[in-house]
């Protein structure tokens, strides 16, 4: 039972095991891979606590209902399963800022957070523009042949790595 | 195709939990859980991350598109447009950077214990997915600047499936083995 201790697999070996993955969502539940869903319909669950029912009149969330579903249980499903991979390997650990943040940055948890937060919103903003994320353009859409997936993933890489590039090189230089 | 087990509502939800376990244990043990790993792929340091997309998505593309082929699955292309695709997907990239982390990947380091992924990251795209549906009435004209549907390659090209497949796993099989090669 080594291979599931070991911290670390080989890349190829888990984009295999990825790419095998998206063989049985499609034909299990005729769905591709995605995650950036469930946060919009969590959002708007969110919503729902403090305005109620109103909230689901938003045209937004009358096309993405603010509902538990399928891809909803697969980000749970993520929490679980990566948790467990770290357990089983020992690197399961609490840490409020990582490693090469600590090095380059500062071991600030404040600064951190903050950075954290505005690359969330651009996130969450961002894959809902675009109409998805890594995973559902990046993988299940790009597999797909998709253009607005192959375009998307592009854009994705475009746009972090230029920010990722003025951050380290020119910003904390 | 399993049309019946795709319209039980119950047993689907249990099947994308599980999907999900698979997809979380393959993220942490692949090391793009961490922040570390995306950062130094997007400083162009570490392929990790290119590696481990590039070669689900090759594996993926086969495999799917031998199953479309027995009729064992559909296809669903997101739709795009210039004025959807492209800049949502430059936010997405300098949030990408910011966080270094994406959404499942983001849940996937707060399953390790990554609290900047879960007060910052998973907090934060709530808020940006709530902001977006609050605006997204004003947004649409933009959204809508240069539909092109769910087109896909094949049909742009008006050829057939394996026509595309073949040579871009050819490409993309050259492209892994040149990384590889040399050492990144």
């Amino acid at each position: 039972m080594e291979i599931f201790t070991t911290p670390r697999w080989s890349p190829y070996a888990v984009g295999v095991g990825i790419g095998v993955l998206s063989w049985l969502t499609f034909l299990l539940s005729n769905k591709p891979l995605g995650c950036s869903t469930a946060f919009v319909r969590s959002a708007g669950l969110v919503e729902r606590w403090f305005r109620g029912r109103k909230v689901d009149e938003k045209p937004y969330y009358q096309q993405f209902k603010p509902q538990i579903d399928w891809e909803w249980m697969l980000v749970c499903g993520v929490l679980v399963g990566a948790l467990a991979s770290s357990l089983l390997s020992g690197q399961f650990q609490w840490a409020w800022v990582p490693a090469k943040w600590a090095a380059e940055v500062g071991t600030g948890a404040a600064g951190r957070w903050v950075v954290a937060l505005a690359g969330g919103f651009c996130v969450g903003f961002g894959a809902r523009w675009a109409g998805g994320c890594t995973s559902g353009h990046g993988i299940s859409g790009t597999l797909q042949l998709a253009v607005s997936s192959w375009i998307a993933a592009a854009g994705f890489f475009a746009g972090g790595i230029a920010t990722a590039m003025l951050l380290y090189h020119v910003i904390l230089a | 195709m399993l049309h019946a087990l795709h319209a039980k509502t119950r047993p689907q939800l249990l099947v994308g939990f599980a999907a999900g376990v698979g997809f979380g244990f393959l993220l942490q043990k692949g090391g793009v859980t961490y922040y570390d790993v995306i950062i130094d792929q997007l400083l162009l340091k570490d392929f990790t991350v290119v590696k481990i997309m590039l070669t689900a998505m090759v594996t993926g593309m086969i495999g799917v598109h031998l199953l479309a082929g027995l009729g064992l699955a559909q296809f669903h292309p997101k739709p795009g447009a210039l004025g959807m695709t492209i800049p949502g997907a430059l936010i997405f990239g300098v949030g990408f950077a910011l966080l270094g982390y994406c959404p499942g990947t983001a849940v996937g380091a707060v399953g390790h214990g990554a609290l900047d992924a879960l007060l910052g990251g998973v907090v934060g795209m709530l808020a940006g997915a709530a902001a977006f549906a609050a605006i997204y009435p004003k947004l649409k004209p933009i959204l809508g600047k240069g539909d092109f549907g769910e087109l896909t390659f094949p049909r742009l090209l008006r050829v057939g499936p394996w026509a595309v497949v073949v040579p871009v796993a050819a490409a993309v099989i050259a492209l892994l083995y040149g990384i590889g090669r040399a050492g990144w």
